[in-house]
């Protein structure tokens, strides 16, 4: 009767979808320095490359994309460490877990608020990178385009990363060896876009491809996250 | 058979040092994967033996 | 079928019928193995476009087979041991994840030294050779996920969804990685694909890629045996067991 009259009461999906984002967001928010720690590690990264193999603005302009897309790769995988980590710590993650909503929600919450405080403000500052990189007007306008369909993907299938370490002592480089390699389609096809459009190439089918991934990443991860979370609290 | 001689069949037709690498280091995985799990079980067992006179000592 | 797949949930039988078993597998393997070599490096005829060096086929194709659907058998054993707590399934991903990158490591050494004299340097960026390293990464992930975890249950559960999540990326990272090769370097000659291969060619192809497998199985029977001796070794069966072999 009381578990028939709960859920009869319990807030709507969407409902939890918000509440969660929002919690995230605050506590982000709250926690400043933390979210601006990725963004310059994303900007000493770029810079590294004009002074380790060379400024010329030839090369530049043939790697800038690719080298923009690594360090948004790995900006994101130095900030998944914290995605679960705090919630973990302080045991509020057990309580997401043992409520009755369902637990992907939540995950998908938590996942957009991280996409919010870490991919969005990686996609502002790289057309600054960009224009350092020597591109194209145009090329940067495809290369926002890209990390606006990539950097989803990379919060999305690095949750299940985050999720699959999170009780444990080594997590953020091991989340770096799960993760990478799952990383490369993103990656292979975001570089590819803005080189076929620097070559004044059609790029639909490339976006199409893109949008192709974050669909299926959007879709599948936060189940396996969910799914990943729920062993990880097991023990 | 392929070749005439036994020296023609080390040679490969000049690649042999390509043909009997690839075939080495298959061959050293090969035993390794046999050795390794062999040794383990030696290890457990051995390990068991240990903790169950222990727990008859005690 | 449904008693053998209900037997398959106990260790102490699997470990019974796994030891009959074992020495079978691993003469079957062995012979196969032996003829397989023999016959491709001595008898079989050199190829006519890249003479004797192609010899390295009979390794690198059925390693590089094997490598692929053991991360296969990993998700699809991965996926039993989740919806149906099989202990078995969880022993089979973590027996199949060291074997499996051992495979990938040789099917990539073996291309690297079949590059040389095909493509004249050691390494090539070619689609097959880079998601071949592409897996034994995840290979390294699956494997340090499982050292990382201590406790034995959640290991096998958290690499299960691992492995399952590299498999619905495997095909996403081939067709990517086809695409990218495409991009940078139009039409390589690939190691592998021949117009047809004459059955003097392939015969000893095949009894390789079957003893490659029946070697597989060996191992792998080899090491969830050591798995189930650890898991189990509380029940008497294995202190009956242990106290046996130990006295011997």
């Amino acid at each position: 009767m009381r578990a028939s009259a709960d859920i009869a009461t319990a807030p709507s999906v969407i409902h939890i979808f918000i509440t969660v984002l929002k919690r995230d967001l605050t506590l982000a928010y709250r926690r400043r320095q933390d979210l601006v720690n990725p963004m310059i590690f994303f900007i000493i990264v770029v810079s590294l490359f004009p002074l380790g193999v060379s400024p010329e603005k030839s090369f530049l302009q043939e790697a800038g994309a690719g080298v923009v897309w690594v360090a948004a790769l790995l900006a994101t995988l130095l900030s998944l460490d914290s995605l679960f980590k705090s919630d973990f710590e302080d045991g509020s993650l057990e309580q997401i877990v043992l409520t009755p909503q369902p637990l992907f929600i939540m995950v998908l919450a938590k996942i957009s608020a991280h996409w919010l405080v870490t991919g969005v403000p990686l996609i502002i500052l790289s057309p600054i990178l960009g224009v350092m990189m020597h591109l194209e007007f145009e090329t940067i306008k495809v290369l926002m385009l890209t990390l606006l369909l990539g950097t989803p993907v990379l919060s999305l299938v690095g949750a299940i990363g985050a999720a699959l370490t999170v009780g444990l002592r080594v997590g953020g480089v091991l989340i770096s060896l799960l993760i990478l390699p799952l990383y490369i389609p993103v990656l292979i096809f975001g570089t590819g876009t803005v080189q076929a459009a620097a070559n004044m190439l059609p790029i639909g089918g490339y976006i199409a491809l893109m949008g192709a991934i974050f669909a299926l990443s959007l879709t599948m991860s936060p189940l396996a996250a969910a799914a990943a979370l729920r062993i990880s609290l097991s023990n | 058979m392929s070749f005439e001689s036994f020296s023609d069949f080390l040679a490969m037709g000049g690649h042999g040092l390509y043909v009997w690498l690839s075939y080495g280091v298959a061959a050293l995985i090969f035993l390794a994967n046999v050795i390794l799990p062999m040794k383990k079980k030696n290890e457990i067992v051995k390990k068991h033996v240990q903790r169950l006179k222990r727990e008859k000592v005690a | 079928m449904w008693t053998f797949f209900h037997k398959l949930g106990s260790p102490k039988w699997f470990y019974d019928i796994s030891g009959k078993w074992l020495p079978w597998f691993a003469v079957i393997s062995a012979l196969l193995l032996v003829l397989g070599s023999i016959w491709g490096l001595a008898f079989a005829p050199a190829d006519y476009q890249q003479g004797n060096s192609f010899r390295i086929i009979y390794i690198h194709v059925p390693s590089a087979i094997l490598a692929q659907s053991c991360f296969m058998m990993m998700a699809i054993a991965g996926a039993t041991g989740l919806i149906w707590k099989m202990k078995l399934a969880d022993m089979f991903v973590k027996a199949a994840a060291p074997v499996g990158a051992s495979f990938t490591f040789m099917a990539l050494l073996t291309g690297a030294v079949w590059g040389k004299p095909t493509w004249g340097t050691w390494w090539v960026w070619d689609a097959r050779l880079t998601s071949m390293l592409i897996l034994l990464f995840l290979y390294f992930g699956i494997m340090a996920l499982q050292s990382a975890i201590e406790d034995a249950a959640t290991a096998a559960k958290a690499s299960a969804v691992l492995a399952l999540v590299g498999m619905v990326n495997i095909p996403i990272i081939k067709y990517s990685v086809e695409w990218w090769n495409t991009l940078h370097q139009p039409a390589t000659f690939t190691l592998t694909e021949k117009p047809a291969m004459p059955a003097e060619m392939w015969i000893p192809l095949l009894v390789m890629v079957i003893g490659f497998y029946c070697f597989f199985t060996t191992v792998i029977l080899l090491r969830t045996r050591n798995e189930i001796l650890v898991r189990e070794r509380r029940t008497n069966w294995v202190k009956k067991l242990v106290t046996k072999r130990g006295a011997l």
